[in-house]
């Protein structure tokens, strides 16, 4: 499936900033056997003094922008086309969760991609008991880890209520499930916080969905923003499964990754660091457009 | 047991007796019973002919000097201002240098595999792929930071000042306790230390042989002016700031090398390049020396919720910009669970065992280690596997060695069985005892020593000392000073006189540039000049409040409550007590002091030290009147004396120019408001009287006019009077000649904003007669001064 996709994030600053430094993670890369990038391109108003792109140590795409002269807003514009490769759902090939433990421990790598980044708790992601007894009541002895991702993430949908505006960006994961509702981000680092009191390594993808679905078919949650599923180890012969808990699915044409990490704050869109402080407003809107669909 | 044969304890009198060591320890002042090393001999023998008396003497003079230097630790509390006296044990420990230079042997292949291991952990991480170190002690690791794998850091290596802590095993061999890796502190204090004992131990005490602490400096600060990029630009020590707990040493340690000491607000990063925001504008930094946590230094990519970090500093790490002493990240080196397997890494790495061994420790991970923790438990500690605490510190998840049970109070088994891959053993050592005075005589104290080393072109070298930390009972889990221990210098001897060292090679000396203050210490400076005239000049109205309190003993008469209530227009409330209103203002002084201690010497420090203890110590309960009179006399020679300290001795740089228009700016400010009170058209006759007061200006109104005061004769006096350094116009000059001294004062002819206010100031004011000065003016004019603040702030302390 071909997309065409534009997203613009826009901040005002209600005083100028003096010396803006900005570290974007908005550029898709290649996902080997899901994703082809064919273009991408992103433009910021006003225009930085100092750019520089580089990969981080996950491998996502990062950029740095520096304003020399204070400034008063900023403004990033994404165009990209991107490919989502057709993935057939093969079979359950992942281990039960104590051979998983084995497998993890058997494992030497250390890059992006290995599953011990992503056992521990992380910033966004503390150990929660409220979360762990929830995920521990969802599984029975002798699950795979495949059937032990979607248990989890469908009980979460079940459990919790999609509802835009009842959190916000910063609002702690353990508070999100106590009340039970929350966006995409609340509910990946949640089910990630779930997974990983299991001992499945469990991480955090960004992203963007399809903003309309194939006729016949429900709108997803997200889709008129920027979007956030999981992205779980089961195992070394299947690697790394994609759910998105908002939507209740296994990931596979509709998403379209931008990055991905522990949790949002390896990977959030923009982080900017600003020496003055005061008011500041955003805009974000996003159209994902499929090209032969 | 008395340790010493009968005869030669006599020699001693009554110095050891009851110095009784464990029989399962190792003591470093004897090395088997009766039989002392050699090494104490001298000094014990000089010791023992002191008579307690004079011992105490001794000591005194030691401490003297620490208090007079204000050498301090923090503790963490609740209180994040909370200061400590330095707890110096004053017997030093002793070590003979043949036994140091085989120490230092041990310890510099430890430098060498550490920096090996840090330099693959953050490259090709072999050493995991190759089953040496587990993964997950790496990922899971908080000290493994991301954003640094696979930069190579610009000098070629990851560290350069390490510190170690060792401690004696009972078999008298040492072992290596902890790595200090991150941003080792205690070098400094060694330093303070060192001066402190010789106080306490003067010559003719043996001093001659001891090894000298300054060429260690010497050769560590050269070696970070060698470092790539360092020339031409600035070499500096990063603090995380007055908060921390050896802030003091950060300060201490920055003057003593002739270094600037920045906080993370101090730098900007542009264009890849590291610069100190200065009042001349950025200028380039080369080196950090960094004393604050890696995980703190860039909240962009590191730890987002930093308040004391650079943004961008990792990506000028990135592109090889800076040097970092050590490199972000190096702390992974201190994590516990390492030594496990730093033994096999040796191998792997160097080719050859470890010379000096680490405490032996099993990484509960693994299950045969987790069985040998569990059948051994009385004989170890157990603990936290990522953390770097030492072994005897005992944190919150630690189980000493022989309790039984975990930190939830779950039996010690069930906890390794459950939380194993997250714990560790450590051999509870139990370590060597050293000297320390009790009372009249010596006690047998456990001991660690650390030791530090820096890297050099020639190598690491090691400071001849360092600083031992000792317990405060027989107990070798006290010895943490944060739980009340204390600190002891350590003396490395020589059999031959050893050599002089200096740190600056003779005939040499390094002057530091005068043009480069931090922004952040120019404000700091401004507003402490601001914040002292604000207390005085509410001293001088609450004195002159109290006098006329005094002269007619009654608070409700008309012409006091009018006095009041003016003052209350001044923001001063004369029924509050005294000290509550000084506070604030004299609070807010010491906090700006405090934020720039490497700029000013002990003295200026210890004088509003002074002035802030003898506000405390006033009664709370000062009468009105007479008292409180005397009391604010008191006070006003207090800061006087501060004001002179500033005036008489402090360089008249950069600093001391924002001092001084902080403090003129001020002056001139309170002028026009007192003026504005208390010589108002409509005011009673006596009031005149009070500005001449607050203005310290009546002898010279007797000389100058011969009638009783008037308003006129008052505004021209404390307005308009060049001459007089109590009137405005006089503080505008001043204002005005520092800022044509202050860097761009003029870009291409044109002035900065800061004169361009100034200069018509001046001007109005030079020119204005007495009645021109009305109650607008002089509102009108204060006016002009906020904005002369506003555009110094904004041309050089942002």
């Amino acid at each position: 499936m071909q997309y065409d996709i534009k997203l613009t994030i826009g901040y005002v600053y209600g005083a100028p900033s003096d010396h803006a430094r900005t570290l974007v993670r908005l550029l898709p890369t290649d996902v080997v056997g899901r994703q082809i990038v064919r273009s991408r391109l992103l433009t910021v108003t006003p225009r930085p003094d100092e750019r520089r792109e580089a990969h981080d140590f996950f491998g996502n795409a990062m950029c740095t922008m520096v304003f020399h002269a204070p400034i008063d807003r900023i403004e990033l514009t994404l165009r990209a086309s991107a490919e989502r490769l057709q993935q057939a759902e093969g079979l359950d090939l992942s281990p039960d969760l104590p051979g998983l433990a084995r497998e993890i421990a058997a494992d030497r790598r250390l890059d992006g991609t290995a599953p011990h980044h992503f056992i521990g708790p992380s910033v966004r992601v503390p150990v929660v008991p409220e979360i762990e007894a929830f995920a521990r009541a969802q599984v029975a002895l002798g699950m795979t880890t495949l059937q032990v991702v979607e248990r989890i993430g469908r009980a979460l949908h079940a459990e919790m209520r999609f509802e835009t505006g009842a959190t916000d960006v910063n609002t702690p994961t353990a508070e999100a499930f106590a009340n039970r509702h929350g966006v995409c981000q609340d509910f990946t680092h949640i089910m990630i916080a779930a997974l990983r009191a299991l001992g499945v390594p469990a991480g955090y993808v960004s992203g963007f969905l399809r903003t309309h679905p194939p006729p016949g078919q429900p709108r997803l949650e997200g889709a008129d923003a920027m979007h956030a599923w999981v992205m779980a180890w089961c195992g070394a012969e299947m690697g790394w499964v994609e759910f998105d808990p908002s939507n209740c699915c296994q990931v596979y044409q509709d998403h379209i990754t931008i990055a991905f990490g522990r949790d949002y704050s390896d990977i959030a869109p923009v982080k900017g660091v600003l020496r003055t402080s005061g008011a500041q407003d955003s805009h974000h809107s996003v159209d994902v457009i499929p090209l032969d669909g | 047991m008395n340790p010493l044969p009968r005869q030669r304890s006599k020699a001693y009198g009554t110095l050891l007796q009851n110095y009784e060591v464990r029989p399962d320890a190792a003591d470093e002042l004897f090395a088997a019973p009766g039989q002392m090393r050699p090494v104490w001999d001298a000094f014990i023998a000089q010791l023992g002919r002191l008579s307690p008396d004079e011992v105490a003497v001794h000591f005194a003079r030691g401490d003297q000097y620490l208090r007079d230097a204000g050498v301090f630790y923090r503790r963490y509390s609740a209180d994040p201002q909370q200061e400590r006296d330095w707890p110096l044990s004053h017997i030093p420990v002793i070590l003979h240098e043949r036994e140091w230079i085989d120490l230092c042997a041990g310890l510099s292949q430890r430098a060498e595999l550490l920096e090996k291991v840090v330099s693959d952990l953050y490259g090709p991480a072999d050493l995991v792929r190759n089953g040496h170190l587990p993964a997950e002690l790496v990922a899971r690791n908080p000290e493994w930071l991301r954003p640094l794998v696979g930069i190579a850091p610009a000098s070629g290596h990851f560290l350069h000042f390490l510190a170690f802590e060792i401690g004696r095993s009972p078999d008298g061999s040492w072992l290596v306790l902890g790595d200090r890796t991150q941003a080792p502190s205690g070098a400094g204090f060694a330093l303070e230390n060192r001066m402190a004992t010789s106080r306490i131990f003067p010559d003719p005490f043996p001093r001659a042989n001891l090894r000298r602490l300054a060429g260690f400096f010497r050769s560590f600060r050269d070696a970070m002016d060698r470092l790539p990029g360092a020339e031409g630009r600035r070499t500096a020590v990063l603090t995380p700031g007055p908060g921390n707990d050896a802030y003091f040493e950060h300060t201490y340690i920055a003057r003593y090398l002739g270094l600037a000491l920045l906080e993370g607000e101090d730098l900007i990063v542009q264009n890849g390049n590291v610069q100190v925001r200065t009042v001349s504008g950025p200028q380039p930094v080369g080196v950090l020396w960094r004393r604050l946590d890696a995980a703190y230094a860039d909240p962009l990519e590191l730890d987002e919720t930093s308040q004391i970090g650079t943004p961008g500093l990792v990506d000028a790490i990135r592109q090889s910009n800076v040097n970092m002493v050590n490199a972000l990240g190096s702390g992974i080196l201190e994590t516990r669970a390492l030594m496990a397997f730093l033994p096999k890494i040796a191998q792997e790495l160097l080719g050859t065992p470890l010379a000096l061994p680490n405490i032996a420790t099993w990484w509960c991970g693994q299950e045969s280690e987790k069985a040998y923790v569990k059948a051994n438990a009385e004989r170890i500690f157990v603990g936290e596997a990522l953390s770097g605490a030492l072994p005897f510190d005992i944190g919150q998840r630690a189980s000493a060695g022989g309790d039984a049970f975990g930190p939830d109070g779950q039996p010690l088994e069930e906890w390794i069985e459950a939380q194993g891959q997250f714990l560790v053993g450590q051999e509870a050592v139990t370590l060597s005892t050293t000297p320390v005075w009790e009372g009249d005589r010596l006690r047998p104290r456990p001991m660690t020593i650390r030791v530090f080393a820096a890297r050099t072109p020639g190598g690491w070298t090691f400071l001849p000392g360092g600083y031992a930390r000792i317990g405060q009972s027989g107990e070798a889990t006290a010895l943490s000073m944060q739980q009340g221990g204390a600190v002891a210098d350590v003396w490395v001897m020589r059999d031959a006189p050893a050599p002089e060292e200096t740190l600056f090679e003779k005939g040499s000396f390094r002057r530091p540039d005068m043009g480069t203050l931090p922004s952040r210490a120019a404000d700091n400076l401004y507003w402490l000049g601001r914040y002292i005239e604000r207390t005085e000049g509410a001293i001088r109205l609450l004195r002159a409040y109290h006098l006329r309190l005094a002269e007619t003993g009654k608070a409700d008469l008309p012409r006091i409550e009018r006095i009041a209530k003016l003052l209350a227009a001044l923001g001063l409330d004369v029924s509050l007590p005294i000290a509550a209103t000084l506070q604030p203002p004299l609070a807010a002084a010491r906090v700006s002091a405090g934020k720039i201690r490497d700029r000013f010497s002990v003295d200026g420090w210890a004088a509003l030290a002074d002035l802030t203890s003898s506000l405390e110590a006033m009664a709370p309960d000062l009468q009105a009147g007479d008292d409180t009179v005397r009391a604010m006399g008191v006070l006003l020679r207090k800061i006087t004396g501060f004001n002179g300290f500033v005036h008489e001795n402090m360089h008249h740089a950069a600093g001391w120019r924002f001092l001084n228009f902080g403090r003129a700016l001020e002056r001139a400010d309170g002028a026009a408001a007192v003026l504005g009170v208390f010589a108002g058209e409509d005011v009673a006759a006596g009031l005149p009287d009070l500005a001449l007061e607050y203005g310290d200006s009546r002898i010279t109104h007797q000389h100058r006019y011969r009638i009783d005061p008037t308003r006129d004769t008052v505004t021209d006096l404390l307005a308009l009077d060049a001459g007089n350094p109590r009137a405005i116009l006089f503080q505008v000059i001043t204002m005005r000649q520092i800022a044509e001294e202050l860097p761009r004062a003029r870009v291409n002819g044109r002035l900065t904003d800061v004169l361009r206010v100034l200069l018509p100031l001046e001007t109005d004011l030079a020119v204005a007669d007495p009645g021109m000065i009305t109650s607008e003016r002089l509102a009108e004019l204060r006016e002009r001064l906020t904005q002369v603040s506003t555009h110094l702030s904004s041309a050089y302390l942002v």
